[in-house]
C-alpha cells in the first residue's frame, strides 16, 4: 500500500481506465438509476403516498420482508454449520458438497422457482409426504422462504468460510489448555470472531431476499395480501401500465436496499477490523 | 485423494490432530446434519429438475429441445451473453486496474457504485431501463419517432443483463489485484516496458485465473437473468424469448415436461460453471 502511494503516478493508463470506468458505470447503472428517481411518469407526493401506504402494497412488503428475515436468519444457522464442518472434518465426499454450496450462484432463478415448486406441491416428493397431515409448503410463505434459503445459503457459508479457515487452532488448544470446555470454548473464543462474518452473510441474504423474483413466483401462488412479494407487485403494475405506481413501489424497495447496503459496507469494514 | 484436496482441506488435517481430543459422536452428528441440510436445499432441486425433464421419456425431452421456440430462445441466450460477457470483462478490467493501481479521493465510493447493481432486486433493474427507452420513458417519442426498438427487442434484454451482471468481473479482480501489490508492474516500467507491454505481459498472466473465474460467474447470470430480462423482453415467442422464459412460458402452460427439460439444459450449464469455478480456484492458489 504505501509503495503505491509514494509512486502513485509511475504506473500508466489512470485517464484512460478511469474515464472509461465512470463513463460506463454512468451509462449503464447511475443514469438509469436516476430516471426512477427524477420522475418521469407524473408520480406526486400524494400518488407516492397513496401506493406506498396501499393495503395490498404494505402486505406485500410485510410477505418479502418477513420470508427474506426467516429465511437468513435460517441461513445463518445452517451456513455456520455447513461452513465448520466443511472447514474443521473431513469426510467423504466434502469437495462434492464444498463445489455444490455455489450452485444457486449458478442456477438461474427460474429454474429453482420451478424445481422447488415441483418438490413441495401436493404431489411433489415432499408436498406428498406434507399433504396428509395437512401440512401446505408450496403457495404459502413457508414456500416463499424455502426458495429464499436456496438462494441465500451460499452467502452465508462463503461468507463465514474464510474466517474459519483464518481461525487458528491454537487459541482453541490454549483455551482447552487452560481448562475451557469445548462450549466455553466456543463460546467465549471462536463466537467473538464468528460475529462479524455471520452477521454480513445475515445482511447479504437478506438484501438478495428481499428483491428476490425468479425463484420465489412460481412457488409463491402470487395471492394479493398474501402471498404476493413486492418484486411481482412491480411487475403487475408494469403489465396494467400503471407506471407511476410501479415506481412507487421501486422506490421504496430501493431506499430498503440503499439501508442494507451501508449496513453490509459498515460490517464488511468491522469485519476487515477484527481479522486483522 | 490426498494431492486433490482442495485449499479448504489443507489445514483441517493438521487441525484435527492438534485440537484437543474431540468427542467423536460431536463430529459425526455435525457432519450428518449438515450434509442432510445440503441435500435437502440443494441436491434435491436438482434431481427433481432431472426427473421431471425425463418423465415423459426421450422423446418428449429430445422434442422439447428441438422445438423452433426453444432453439430460438437459445440462440438469443447465446447471442445475449456474447454481447454482455465481454462488454463487462473489459469494464472490470478497466475499473480495477483504475482502483487498484491507483489512490486517489472517493476510491471507496466508486468500489460502492460498482456493487450496486448486486443489491437492487432485478426487476427495478429492468423497470429503470423501461422509464428511460419504454413509450412511456424519458427516449420514447424520439424513439418511435426514429423507429428504434430497445424495450421488447434485443438491444433492451442486452441492457438490462449489462445491469444485472455489472459487477461480476471487477469484483472478482479489485480484491486479487489489490493483495499482488503493484510492486511487478512498477518494476516492468523501470525497466523501459509501456503501458500495454506491462499489462499483457505482466498483470494479465498474474491474475487470469481470477478473471477467468469472474467471467464464467459473470456469464452464467447473462445467460441466466430471469427477473430484469423478463420485464424489458415483453415474451415474444421466437423473437425475445431466453431460455429462463421459455422455462416460464412451458410451465404456466403445463407443459411441465418441456419445461423441465429446458430447464435441465440451464442446470448444465449451472453445473458447467462450478466445475470451471473451482477448477480455476485451484489453479489460483497452487
Amino acid at each position: 500500500m504505501n509503495t503505491q502511494a509514494s509512486q502513485r503516478r509511475l504506473l500508466p493508463g489512470f485517464g484512460l481506465t478511469m474515464g472509461y470506468t465512470v463513463f460506463y458505470l454512468s451509462l449503464i447503472v447511475l443514469v438509469p438509476l436516476s430516471a426512477l428517481l427524477l420522475n418521469s411518469t407524473g408520480l406526486t407526493w400524494a400518488k407516492f403516498w397513496d401506493v406506498a401506504t396501499d393495503p395490498r402494497v404494505v402486505a406485500s412488503y410485510r410477505v418479502s420482508l418477513t420470508t427474506a428475515a426467516a429465511a437468513a436468519v435460517a441461513n445463518t444457522g445452517f451456513g455456520l454449520l455447513i461452513a465448520w464442518v466443511l472447514v474443521r472434518y473431513e469426510f467423504p465426499g466434502k469437495r462434492i458438497f464444498d463445489a455444490m454450496i455455489d450452485l444457486p450462484f449458478a442456477l438461474p432463478t427460474a429454474v429453482a422457482g420451478v424445481a422447488l415448486t415441483a418438490i413441495y406441491s401436493q404431489h411433489g416428493w415432499i408436498g406428498s409426504l406434507l399433504e396428509p397431515l395437512g401440512i401446505k409448503i408450496a403457495f404459502t410463505t413457508v414456500g416463499i422462504t424455502i426458495a429464499l434459503m436456496f438462494i441465500g445459503i451460499p452467502f452465508v457459508v462463503r461468507t463465514v468460510q474464510p474466517v474459519l479457515q483464518d481461525l487458528e487452532a491454537d487459541v482453541e488448544e490454549a483455551a482447552a489448555t487452560l481448562g475451557a470446555g469445548r462450549w466455553r470454548t466456543f463460546r467465549s473464543v471462536l463466537l467473538p470472531y464468528l460475529i462479524p462474518p455471520l452477521l454480513t452473510g445475515f445482511a447479504l441474504a437478506f438484501s438478495r431476499g428481499i428483491g428476490e423474483y425468479g425463484s420465489v413466483i412460481f412457488i409463491s401462488g402470487n395471492m394479493p395480501m398474501r402471498t404476493e412479494i413486492a418484486p411481482l407487485l412491480i411487475m403487475s403494475k408494469l403489465e396494467q401500465y400503471d407506471y407511476a405506481g410501479a415506481v412507487a413501489v421501486a422506490i421504496m424497495l430501493l431506499l430498503i436496499s440503499f439501508v442494507l447496503l451501508l449496513v453490509i459496507n459498515s460490517l464488511q469494514k468491522w469485519m476487515r477490523r477484527t481479522s486483522r | 485423494m490426498a494431492g486433490s484436496v482442495p485449499m479448504i482441506g489443507q489445514t483441517s488435517p493438521r487441525n484435527e490432530k492438534l485440537t484437543v481430543p474431540k468427542r467423536r459422536w460431536v463430529k459425526n452428528v455435525l457432519i450428518v446434519a449438515a450434509v442432510l441440510v445440503l441435500i435437502w436445499l440443494i441436491v434435491l432441486p436438482l434431481a427433481v429438475v432431472l426427473t421431471e425433464s425425463l418423465k415423459k421419456g426421450w422423446d418428449v425431452y429430445i422434442a422439447a429441445l428441438r422445438d423452433p421456440d426453444a432453439l430460438s430462445a437459445l440462440k438469443l441466450t447465446l447471442l445475449v451473453a456474447a454481447i454482455t460477457v465481454p462488454l463487462n470483462t473489459i469494464f472490470g478490467i478497466a475499473a480495477a486496474w483504475a482502483i487498484t493501481k491507483f489512490k486517489f479521493r472517493g476510491r471507496q465510493l466508486l468500489i460502492t457504485l460498482i456493487d450496486l447493481p448486486f443489491s437492487i432486486s432485478p426487476v427495478v433493474a429492468g423497470l429503470i431501463y423501461v422509464l428511460v427507452f419504454g413509450s412511456h420513458g424519458w427516449l420514447g417519442p424520439w424513439l418511435k419517432e426514429h423507429d428504434i426498438h430497445i424495450i421488447f427487442a434485443l438491444p433492451g434484454i442486452v441492457l438490462a443483463t449489462l445491469f444485472v451482471t455489472f459487477p461480476f468481473v471487477a469484483r472478482e479482480l479489485i480484491p486479487l489485484m489489490e493483495d499482488q501489490g503493484s510492486q511487478e508492474e512498477e518494476a516492468a516500467v523501470t525497466l523501459g516496458a509501456r503501458g500495454w507491454q506491462v499489462f499483457w505481459r505482466v498483470t494479465l498472466p498474474n491474475i487470469k485465473w481470477g478473471l477467468l473465474y469472474g467471467i464464467v460467474l459473470c456469464n452464467a447470470r447473462a445467460m441466466g437473468e430471469f427477473g430484469a430480462v423478463s420485464v424489458v423482453s415483453g415474451h415474444i415467442r421466437g423473437e425475445t424469448n431466453t431460455l429462463p422464459l421459455h422455462v416460464e412460458i412451458l410451465y404456466n402452460e403445463y407443459q411441465f415436461s418441456a419445461s423441465f427439460a429446458v430447464a435441465s439444459l440451464l442446470l448444465l450449464l449451472a453445473v458447467i460453471t462450478l466445475v470451471l469455478k473451482s477448477w480455476f480456484t485451484r489453479k489460483s492458489v497452487h
